[in-house]
């Protein structure tokens, strides 16, 4: 039995399979309350498919547009959310954390 | 990431073997630690080789203190074994799966542990004892007792109770359960390791259905998983 919300790098290796760029979203750090632990992985396509998760669905937005572009670039970035940060209120990380997320691409 | 990292860290993977990969955030470099060695664009110093594989031990992802390394572990999935393909069992194989766990339905009678009431499972038709013997639970393994018949319950109990597994339950009501640990006991098992089985099995819910049974039961092992303290209403009554 294999559970297709959790299997972010098949997925991941699938879209790259067929030709697409990828680009992959980790949870490195978080501080405070966050609804995604150390290690969650969020892979998006070049046509904003997406596949598991970084929080809630808070900071996803500003994160695929990160990653969308590091899967043209191919340089890495370390974004940092939370409630201090003017871009949190943005893009509404409400739950009170901080997370830190890795942003790279599936070469 | 590299693609040949990869696809090296998808075997591991599918391999079911522990793997690390430790990222150097500045400029996304990578090591991935597989089996002792480890490969990839990023060298490891002997002292961050040793912290990285305390992680993985650890099952614990995160930055490795004083450096700019982030270490992300992949462990193999948890594991659950269902002694006992009954009813209950049929809606907690499922939902197990689900929450990550790779699932295994040990049962002797071979009436019940059919592939028609357990699709994409692996079914064991040991004796409860040898099977949990020969799949070796570790401390990311659940055990599960269902049958409800002491003959094939104690065996599985007496094997479960000398592994290190994270979760040992037993379908039962208190009373079926004290005649339980009266048996147990006279088999020669010792208070702290009796202590350990949480029965009657799942968290107080008011779980009637097979559904809402295997609900009570995914949360309990869910909350010794994570050595969590429930979370109490205010004014409740307990």
């Amino acid at each position: 039995m294999t559970v297709k919300h959790d299997d972010v790098l098949g997925q991941a290796g699938r879209w790259r399979d067929e030709g697409r760029k990828v680009a992959l979203a980790t949870v490195v750090s978080t501080w405070g309350s966050s609804p995604r632990p150390v290690g969650s992985q969020l892979a998006v396509d070049e046509t904003g498919n997406m596949v598991g998760s970084v929080s809630g669905g808070c900071i996803e937005g500003a994160v695929v547009l990160e990653a969308r572009q590091a899967m043209d670039s191919g340089t890495v970035k370390l974004l940092e959310f939370g409630v201090t940060d003017e871009m949190a209120w943005e893009v509404g990380l409400a739950c009170g954390g901080t997370v830190r997320v890795f942003v790279e691409r599936l070469e | 990431m590299k693609r040949a990292l990869f696809d090296a860290l998808q075997a591991a993977r599918a391999g079911k073997r522990p793997a690390a990969l430790i990222t150097e955030l500045e400029s996304g470099r990578q090591a991935l630690l597989d089996g002792g060695t480890s490969s990839g664009d990023l060298a490891l110093s002997d002292s961050e080789l040793v912290l990285a594989k305390q992680a993985l031990d650890d099952d614990r992802s995160g930055p490795l203190e004083e450096t700019n390394l982030f270490v992300h572990v992949f462990n193999p999935p948890l594991r659950l074994i269902v002694v006992g393909a009954v009813h209950i069992a049929q809606p907690l194989v499922p939902m197990a799966a689900l929450a990550g766990y790779e699932v295994v339905v040990v049962d002797p009678r071979q009436a019940w542990a059919t592939g028609a009431r357990f699709p994409d499972v692996r079914l064991v038709t040991e004796w409860p004892d040898d099977a949990l013997r020969d799949l070796k639970p570790d401390r990311r393994t659940a055990i599960a007792v269902l049958t409800h018949d002491p003959k094939l319950d104690d065996p599985a109990l007496g094997v479960a109770l000398d592994s290190p597994a994270f979760y040992v339950g037993a379908l039962g009501s208190r009373r079926t359960h004290a005649k339980r640990l009266t048996r147990l006991r006279e088999a020669g098992i010792g208070e702290p390791a009796l202590a350990r089985i949480h029965a009657p099995i799942g968290l107080a819910v008011g779980a009637k259905s097979p559904a809402e049974i295997s609900v009570s039961i995914l949360a309990q092992m869910t909350q010794e998983l994570h050595g969590a303290t429930p979370l109490v209403k205010a004014g409740a009554r307990l």
